[in-house]
């Protein structure tokens, strides 16, 4: 669906088609949309080559519980995971420059809790600032692209090593989290600020509506535009797209910085969901090995230039029905993390069978 | 074949096909103890394939190779191919960070590591052959050239009595080039068998006995290099067809003096000085003029290279000032140059020439994003297959289709796609360093072709840096660098190999009786 090419050809034909009369199109053409259709077809068949996967754990779902296959449940679902789709999205975009961003899981919870801190008044443990919710987005955006200018700074123009200082930061950042309000949880949320992640269209979640028109955009984005072309270009080869005229280091950092303000809006959904910024969302939950869990899964690879957001978002879409799944089984509490990430490792090499040779490692 | 002694390594009826590409069919080659072979070919005719399978590393299809009348090992068992056969590669396949005698007994099969008699024996292997490099220096440390004797010095601490040397003088300086020559000489005189695979005819003439020659996969002539022509070891290796290909190159070599009149300076570097690690500069100034095609030649490390890069912008310098158009051109930014109109053909194909993920087209048009994309910056990518065309086509490029990841390309084909995507934005300066390097002679007429003419037809300047002389036929005047100064120039072509030769190695008197000399 991304990857169609269809609109354009049809906006040809538009524009030659005479007014009032048949669509006259060329032989030639027709064959040439068809050779294209095709085309697409095999790639598309190549991207969503986890759908078996998906749908045997569709089979296995529906088998735990009755409750697997309602509406509410899979709307529920798909509550669970826009949140932690979005930070794919900015983790995959940052994996496809080449770098990697382990802090995505401090910005997800000091974003939101430094816009709810300076929201909520002071008796509900905020600052006192009182500021209008409309202006906290803003601070939680301004919150996320900071954090990814830093990142991108140290690591581009810094040359540090992306792995430690994205550690480091995310240590600081969930620091930061728990210190500002002495490591209470902010309850109480005006409305506007918790309607992303907790409103609904009718049996449809806000969250999950913007999740995947963020998926969409973003697709489209990294196939069509030529900041996203570049964003290839710099993953799969940098001194390449260098000699290009490419301006590597502006792509980096935009990315890092874009990838940041993802994972502050996956914050702010999370916030709404659960009704509160807690210290422990982000950092303290660990999302992060599900974020990269979930872009290895759907073929981003960890070296840059690969993956695309289908992958992606079928990664996101497998680890969701895991986690439902493990939730309906009534799995104790006290085993469901060593479940959970057993059931990850074993998606991993599943993809990588299913997948074949592009989410193979280099030997 | 007529040779003497028994058949060292043999290869009979040998088959590879990928998808639907015959890469190799029905080829039958044998190589004697004690003889040097050259295999020469084009680009994707079909010579890397067949080294992957002497290597033991590609399974054919059909066929089999012998080792003195006996089986081969199986495919995949490196250890055992090694005995009987070793592959000096065109890429160094040393691990940078250990030293030269593990990286000789890198993959031996004592579980336990003797050091001291590791190191011993390669002092022993050193001495015996000659070479002078010490068992502790780490591999990061060394040239290119050391580089290789330690790869040849892997071959024979294992005892393989076949030594194959893919391109083993693409990275290669002259006088480097001489002592290989004698050490290949060495190896073959002592008995081990040697295929010397190489796009540079003059040195198969002059180190190899025999040559055979592949053509689409096909091993279309064996002869004894004695007596040969080169024209008609080129005929066999164009065949018919592409011979008008070979010799594009003299059609524009046959112009009248600059079309355009060499018009203002359009490039002109001032005092450029540079501490580069690819080469010193001190004190350099040149100009280059709009329709004109300016060599720059020299030793590599004499600062060729660091010229070229430093007026694309893909390094800085320390002082000096490079102008466009009597514009300063800030440094060090590749994307600032280019904006100015400075086009630029990188040294190493593999590490900046293109992205392999990504498919032909997309990589001929990265240059030119900024004119294909809409108002949002949107691109279609038909356009982009639409704006490559046009110049993939000029250059012959063989690829399945604009959307091929230009990494399953032959050698030749992504230079192609180097040379295309500078070309493709037309710059009012191409920057081009030894663009033919491991190319084959008809590709690289043609690469030299299309450079001239974008200086002779379109008025851009041309600045060519390179040490193979030979693609100096292009130019209307070559600066000749010595340890990162001009030492001198030559202004009126045909230029004369020797003296040129003379030049690079900085002897003032380029005279009669020392050319002689310092060509040898």
């Amino acid at each position: 669906m991304i990857s169609d090419p269809t609109p354009d050809t049809q906006s040809e034909t538009a524009g030659s088609r005479a007014p009032g009369r048949a669509p006259a199109v060329a032989p030639g053409a027709v064959r040439a949309i068809l050779a294209r259709t095709s085309d697409m077809n095999v790639s598309l068949l190549r991207e969503v080559a986890l759908l078996p996967v998906l749908l045997v754990l569709l089979i296995v779902g529906s088998l735990v519980s009755p409750v697997f296959l309602t509406v509410s449940n899979i709307a529920g679902i798909g509550q669970q995971i826009s949140a932690l789709g979005v930070v794919v999205v900015g983790e995959s975009l940052i994996l496809l420059i080449g770098g990697m961003d382990l802090s995505l899981e401090g910005t997800y919870g000091l974003a939101p809790m430094v816009a709810a801190w300076l929201i909520v008044p002071i008796a509900a443990y905020g600052s006192g600032a009182q500021l209008n919710p409309f202006l906290g987005l803003l601070v939680l955006f301004a919150v996320g692209a900071a954090v990814g200018l830093v990142n991108g700074l140290l690591i581009v123009k810094g040359r540090l090593n992306g792995f430690i200082v994205t550690l480091g930061m995310t240590i600081v950042l969930a620091g930061l989290q728990n210190g500002i309000v002495r490591a209470q949880s902010l309850f109480n949320l005006p409305s506007a600020f918790g309607y992303l992640g907790s409103a609904y269209f009718g049996q449809v979640p806000v969250s999950l509506v913007v999740t995947v028109a963020i998926f969409v955009l973003t697709g489209l984005f990294l196939r069509y535009h030529r900041v996203g072309r570049a964003i290839y270009a710099v993953g799969g080869n940098p001194a390449a797209a260098r000699a290009a005229g490419i301006k590597v280091e502006r792509v980096k950092i935009g990315v890092y910085m874009a990838g940041s303000m993802l994972a502050a809006l996956g914050g702010l959904m999370e916030a709404g969901r659960v009704s509160a910024v807690t210290g422990q969302q982000g950092y303290g939950e660990g999302i992060i090995f599900s974020v990269f869990a979930a872009a290895v899964i759907g073929g981003v690879s960890l070296r840059g230039g690969r993956g695309n957001m289908i992958g992606a978002a079928t990664g996101v879409i497998l680890l969701g029905f895991v986690q439902n799944i493990l939730d309906l089984a009534n799995v104790s509490n006290y085993w469901i993390e060593a479940i959970d990430g057993g059931v990850i490792l074993f998606a991993l090499v599943l993809a990588r069978i299913v997948g074949g040779e592009k989410t193979a490692e280099d030997k | 074949m007529t040779s003497t002694g028994p058949a060292l390594v043999e290869m009979t009826g040998i088959e590879k096909r990928f998808g639907s590409t015959r890469a190799l069919r029905g080829v039958d080659l044998s190589i004697s103890a004690g003889q040097c072979l050259g295999l020469v070919g084009r680009n994707g005719a079909g010579k890397s394939t067949l080294v992957s399978i002497l290597s033991g590393l590609l399974e054919p299809d059909a066929g089999a190779v012998r080792f003195e009348g006996a089986p081969s090992p199986r495919v995949g068992d490196v250890s055992r191919w090694r005995e009987w056969i070793a592959t000096v590669f065109q890429h160094s396949m040393v691990v940078p960070d250990q030293s030269v005698a593990e990286n000789i007994f890198l993959g031996s099969t004592d579980s336990l590591v003797h050091w001291r008699e590791m190191r011993a024996r390669t002092r022993d292997i050193m001495r015996a052959w000659g070479f002078d490099i010490p068992a502790e220096a780490l591999c990061r440390d060394l040239t290119i050239e050391q580089l290789q004797i330690v790869e040849i010095a892997r071959a024979l601490a294992r005892g393989a009595r076949c030594v194959l040397l893919d391109e083993p003088t693409a990275a290669l300086e002259r006088e480097a080039i001489r002592r290989l020559f004698e050490r290949v000489r060495q190896l073959a005189d002592s008995g081990v068998a040697v295929l010397y695979i190489s796009h540079h005819l003059e040195e198969v003439f002059e180190i190899c006995q025999n040559v055979a020659v592949l053509r689409d996969g096909e091993l279309v002539m064996t002869a004894s290099v004695a007596g040969l022509r080169k024209d008609d070891l080129v005929a066999a290796m164009v065949g018919g067809a592409a011979v008008s290909e070979a010799s594009a190159a003299q059609v524009s070599q046959a112009r009248g003096p600059a079309a355009s009149e060499p018009g203002a300076a359009l490039l002109s570097v001032r005092n450029l000085t540079s501490r580069s690690p690819s080469g010193r500069l001190s004190d350099v100034s040149l100009q280059v003029s709009a329709g004109e095609v300016v060599g720059v030649t020299g030793l590599l490390s004499a600062g060729v290279a660091t010229i070229g890069r430093t007026i694309a912008g893909a390094e800085g310098h320390d002082s000096g000032e490079i102008r466009l158009r009597g514009r300063i051109v800030e440094q060090g930014r590749r994307d600032a140059a280019q904006r100015a109109g400075v086009g630029y053909v990188p040294q190493d194909r593999r590490a900046e020439g293109f992205v392999p993920l990504l498919g032909v087209a997309e990589n001929v048009t990265m240059t030119i994003t900024d004119r294909l994309a809409g108002r949002l910056g949107l691109m279609r990518p038909a356009s982009r297959a639409a704006a490559a065309a046009p110049v993939t086509r000029a250059l012959s490029l063989v690829s399945s289709g604009p959307g091929q990841p230009v990494g399953e390309l032959s050698g030749g084909n992504q230079q192609k796609v180097t040379v295309a995507r500078t070309l493709v934005h037309e710059p009012d300066l191409i920057v081009a360093i030894t663009p033919t390097r491991g190319i084959d002679v008809a590709s690289k007429a043609l690469l030299l072709d299309s450079l001239a003419r974008v200086a002779h037809d379109k008025g851009a300047g041309v600045l060519l840096c390179t040490d193979e002389l030979s693609d100096l036929v292009i130019c209307d005047r070559v600066v000749v660098l010595v340890r990162g100064e001009v030492f001198t120039e030559f202004s009126s072509p045909p230029f004369d190999r020797d003296e040129l030769i003379v030049a690079t190695e900085g002897m003032a008197d380029a005279g009669n009786g020392t050319a002689e000399e310092a060509a040898r």
